[in-house]
C-alpha cells in the first residue's frame, strides 16, 4: 500500500499494452526500484487520470514484484478510457488491496483451480505461485470456460502451464468446429474430474451463477463448503473498508474479501436482494 | 457376454444395475468405436443406437443456415447420447460427431425398447436415470443461455 496515504495514488508508467481478446487487454507496469509485492487474489485500484477509479484485480506473477500486470475489460467509463491509454503513458495505482487466495492451505494438497471469463485473472497469480513451487502440492487442476474460443484469456500460456504440471481443461459456450475442445458449461467439468474431498482446496472465480452452480457441483462431489473459497466483486470505491459502496451484510469487500471461504458466503448468494 | 455384462455395470449410467437387469439388457448391447470425425448420429435420422460413453468425446452440433455448424456441448465418458430412442417419431434433432477416437456400447433402440416394455421395474429404473440425463442436459442449456461471460 502506498506509504503515505491509501487515498493517494502512485503514478507508474504502461511499458507494455497487450490486447487480449476484443474487448480485454493487459497493462504491464513499471513499479520501479522498490517493486510491488502483493498476495495472489489481491486488487488494485487504478486511476485514468481525469476520469476515475476502479477496482482491478492483479494478474501477474507475485515471485516478480519488478512489473505489475492487470488484464482489464473495457465496459465502463474508467476501463474505457484505461483502453485508450499505450505504452509510455502514466495510470495512478492505490493498493494491493484485500484478502488473498489461501494458496498456503493447499501445499501438499491437491489444488482445484475454477475460472470463468475474466475470472482467470485474478487466478493467474496462483498459477503462477504454484508454477514456481510445483512441487509441494499435488494434483493442480485448472478448469476454465469462456463464452467461445475468441474470448479466451492468455491462450498463449496454457500450454506453459501443462508442461510445468498443470492439468488445464478449457471449455466454452458455443464453437464452430474449428475448435477441437470441449463445448459446455465450467460446472459440468466439475462432473468429470476426480476429487479427493479429504485433501482438495478449490478457488473459484466467475460471474456469481457461474460459481453458484459451481459450489452445487463440489458439493455434490463430496468437497466440503470450508475448503472452498471464491472470489466476489462489487462495487468498489474507496477500498479500504469506509464509503460502504460494496458492502454485503456486515462485511466489506473491499477489505474484508474480495476473496472469501464458501461457508461463509454461500447463504448469501442464494439471496436476490443482495 | 460376461465381458459386456460387467461393462455395462462399471458405466456410470447403468450403476447400481442388478446383476439379472444387466444380463436381461445385455442382448440388446455391442461395443462399437468410432474415429475422430465420424458421426454417431444424424440429425433428422431415426437413431442407429442410444449409447453409453466409454471413451473419447463426441460433439453435439447444429447446421444454422448463414452461420455455418455451431458445436452446442461436448460429452465424454460416463455420458450417455442420444435421448430420443425413447420419444417418437423417433428423430434425432442434432448431429453427434466423434471429435476423437470414441469407443461406447451401443444398444439397438427397437430391442432396448422391447426390453423395457417387457420389464417395468428395468423400465422404471432406465427411465429415472434418463430423466436425470435429461434434467442435467437441461440445466447446463439453461447456463449457456445466460450468457454469463457477456458485458452486464
Amino acid at each position: 500500500m502506498s506509504a503515505a496515504s491509501p487515498w493517494l495514488p502512485r503514478p507508474l508508467a504502461i511499458a507494455e499494452r497487450a490486447q487480449e481478446t476484443a474487448d480485454t487487454f493487459t497493462l504491464r507496469l513499471e513499479p520501479g526500484d522498490c517493486g510491488f509485492a502483493f498476495a495472489p487474489g489481491q486488487f488494485n485500484m487504478i486511476y485514468a487520470f481525469g476520469v476515475g477509479e476502479a477496482a482491478i484485480s492483479i494478474s501477474g506473477d507475485p515471485t516478480r514484484p519488478e512489473t505489475l500486470v492487470h488484464t482489464i475489460r473495457a465496459v465502463g467509463t474508467v476501463t474505457r478510457a484505461l483502453a485508450t491509454l499505450d505504452r509510455g503513458a502514466a495510470v495512478g495505482i492505490r493498493g494491493p488491496y484485500g484478502s488473498a487466495w489461501p494458496v498456503e492451505h493447499a501445499l501438499g494438497g491437491d489444488l482445484l483451480i475454477i475460472a470463468g471469463g475474466l475470472g482467470l485473472a485474478p487466478l493467474r497469480p496462483v498459477v503462477y505461485d504454484v508454477l514456481a513451487r510445483r512441487a509441494l502440492f499435488g494434483h493442480v487442476v485448472v478448469l476454465y470456460g469462456a463464452r467461445s474460443p475468441a474470448d479466451l484469456l492468455y491462450t498463449r500460456e496454457l500450454d506453459a502451464w501443462i508442461d510445468g504440471g498443470v492439468h488445464v481443461q478449457v471449455t466454452v459456450d458455443h464453437a464452430g468446429t474449428d475448435w477441437v475442445g470441449s463445448v459446455g458449461t465450467v460446472p459440468s467439468l466439475i462432473d468429470g474430474l476426480v476429487i479427493d474431498p479429504a485433501r482438495t482446496i478449490a478457488l473459484v472465480c466467475g460471474p456469481e451463477v457461474m460459481m453458484r452452480f459451481c459450489l452445487r457441483a463440489l458439493a455434490t462431489r463430496g468437497l466440503a463448503a470450508d475448503r472452498v473459497h471464491v472470489s466476489l466483486e462489487r462495487n468498489m470505491k474507496c477500498a479500504v473498508g469506509l464509503c460502504g459502496h460494496c458492502q454485503l451484510r456486515e462485511s466489506f469487500v473491499c477489505k474484508d474479501g474480495p476473496v472469501v471461504r464458501a461457508d461463509r458466503i454461500a447463504p448469501l448468494l442464494d439471496r436476490r436482494e443482495i | 457376454m460376461e465381458g459386456l455384462e460387467r461393462i455395462l455395470q462399471e458405466h456410470a449410467f447403468l450403476e447400481d444395475l442388478s446383476v439379472d437387469q444387466a444380463r436381461f439388457l445385455v442382448s440388446c448391447a455391442r461395443n462399437v468405436r468410432f474415429a475422430a470425425g465420424e458421426f454417431l448420429l444424424r440429425e433428422g435420422t431415426e437413431p442407429p443406437a442410444f449409447f453409453l460413453l466409454r471413451r473419447g468425446h463426441v460433439v453435439l452440433e447444429i447446421d444454422v443456415p448463414a452461420r455455418g455448424t455451431v458445436e452446442m456441448e461436448s460429452l465424454g465418458p460416463g455420458d450417455v447420447l442420444g435421448l430420443s430412442w425413447l420419444i417418437p417419431a423417433y428423430r434425432e434433432h442434432l448431429d453427434a460427431r466423434a471429435t476423437d477416437a470414441v469407443v461406447a456400447i451401443a444398444f439397438d433402440c427397437r430391442c432396448l425398447r422391447a426390453k423395457l416394455d417387457a420389464d417395468h421395474d428395468l423400465g422404471y429404473a432406465l427411465a429415472r436415470r434418463l430423466f436425470a440425463q435429461a434434467y442435467h442436459r437441461l440445466e447446463r442449456v439453461r447456463l449457456q443461455r445466460l450468457d454469463l461471460y457477456g458485458v452486464r
